[in-house]
């Protein structure tokens, strides 16, 4: 069996398993209900996404080894810290909104031209999950960017905050268009997507008065499981339940 | 040709026809466009559904009541299978489950073909399911359900739900 194909499936489920459980954190916190639902339906949505990638990889691995021990929820719940291959701007914490909405947008831009691609994979489940979640995604970048907008051409301490956010975040934007080698072996060169989403964070940033962040030194790690101090502290909570007693269910 | 299995084929759908969604229970999954195919393998009954959105969790007991349905009416192999591709559109509910929804007081969908196609929550017109009125504007893409949009009609003031293109 094709183990790059196994990581990379995983790649993107973790990804998107990440970010639900991050964006999850403000259900019944959000500034005003209409954005707690918005938030917590984008979470929904990713980790939507999150079972499908995790289900197909589970499915794979019990071909290649001959067994049923791998489900969706062993591999969300029972896996260490270094087996998850998430990009580290999932991980990173909410902050203020201005920071959640823009760790939204760079991801949902991301994840946007990403799975515009994968539609076509030639592994048909992959191409059948992309192209039904890119409907969501679609949402989920519009949503984002009215905010960076909002926010980046709001008041004075509005736009400084995504100011903030921007410094604190931009810096873990560079890993989304560095190809791991499971990405090269099963996926396709992400780099090919770096013009167009630093086009469209360009575009939505003029509209927002911001000003586009000057190259800097780019973190990697994430997708080859070397995370910031962030991830553990996440599974810590999400795998709780299941590492205390084991396979219960309700 | 008739043959039995048609026959049986046909009994299932008017028996998949009564399943109805649990968020929205005006409709049923067969007013959705939700089951894709009904096949007969043998003694084992597979009901092939497909997903609205992906993290529908309506979908778990969507399947549940379908094996519930069929095994009050006999039916005990019963395989439940999930499809992806081809994705899942509103253009595939019936104009009756959008005449159900509008008397349910939920905004039908409004098609993305034709010229009304959708460009941003206030790129048309959505009307209000209580006062037909077309005056009425987004108050958030997002609504109590992954399927809805928030709206709020401007002549009679009520908030509604809008049941998005997708
Ligand atoms: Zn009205």
């Amino acid at each position: 069996m094709n183990s790059s194909l196994i990581d990379y499936i995983q790649h993107l489920a973790d990804n998107a398993l990440i970010m639900a459980q991050r964006n999850a954190e403000w259900c019944g916190h959000g500034p005003v209900l209409e954005q707690d639902i918005a938030i917590t339906n984008i979470s929904l949505d990713l980790l939507g996404q999150s079972r499908n990638f995790y289900q197909y990889a589970a499915q794979l691995i019990n071909e290649s080894e001959k067994s049923d021990e791998a489900t969706e929820d062993s591999l969300a719940y029972l896996r260490t810290e270094r087996a998850f291959k998430n990009c580290f701007l999932a991980e990173q914490p909410n902050g203020d909104w201005a920071q959640t909405v823009l760790r939204q947008f760079f991801f949902s831009a991301y994840q946007f031209l990403l799975y515009k691609k994968l539609q076509d994979n030639t592994d048909e489940q992959i191409a059948a999950i992309a192209a039904k979640a890119l409907k969501e995604v679609t949402y989920h970048l519009r949503w984002s960017s009215e905010w960076v907008i909002r926010l980046g051409d709001g008041t004075e301490e509005s736009h400084q905050r995504m100011l903030t956010a921007i410094d604190e975040l931009w810096q873990y934007t560079g890993e989304l268009f560095m190809p791991a080698a499971y990405e090269l072996e099963s996926g396709f060169d992400v780099s090919s997507l770096k013009d167009d989403w630093f086009n469209k964070v360009v575009a939505v940033f003029e509209e927002a008065t911001l000003p586009v962040p000057e190259k800097c030194f780019m973190q990697t790690g994430g997708k080859t499981g070397i995370h910031t101090e962030h991830l553990g502290f996440i599974l810590a909570e999400m795998q709780y339940l299941q590492r205390t007693y084991p396979n219960a269910e309700w | 040709m008739v043959t039995s299995s048609n026959i049986e084929t046909k009994k299932i759908w008017t028996i998949l026809e009564q399943v109805t969604d649990p968020e929205i229970p005006v409709l049923t999954i067969a007013d959705l466009g939700i089951v894709r195919d009904v096949k007969i393998n043998g003694d084992e009954v597979e009901i092939i559904i497909t997903p609205t959105y992906t993290g529908c969790p309506a979908m778990d007991m969507i399947a549940m009541n379908i094996k519930l349905a069929l095994l009050e009416n006999g039916y005990s192999n019963i395989k439940i299978s999930s499809v992806l591709a081809p994705a899942w559109t509103t253009d595939w509910m019936t104009e009756d489950g959008k005449r159900k929804l509008k008397e349910y007081g939920i905004a039908p969908p409004q098609s993305e073909s034709g010229p009304r196609k959708w460009r941003g929550p206030e790129s048309f017109h959505v009307q209000c399911p209580q006062c037909n009125s077309s005056n009425t504007r987004c108050i958030s893409e997002f609504g109590s359900t992954a399927c809805k949009s928030l709206y709020q009609c401007n002549d009679c003031k009520e908030p509604f739900d809008y049941f998005k293109c997708h």
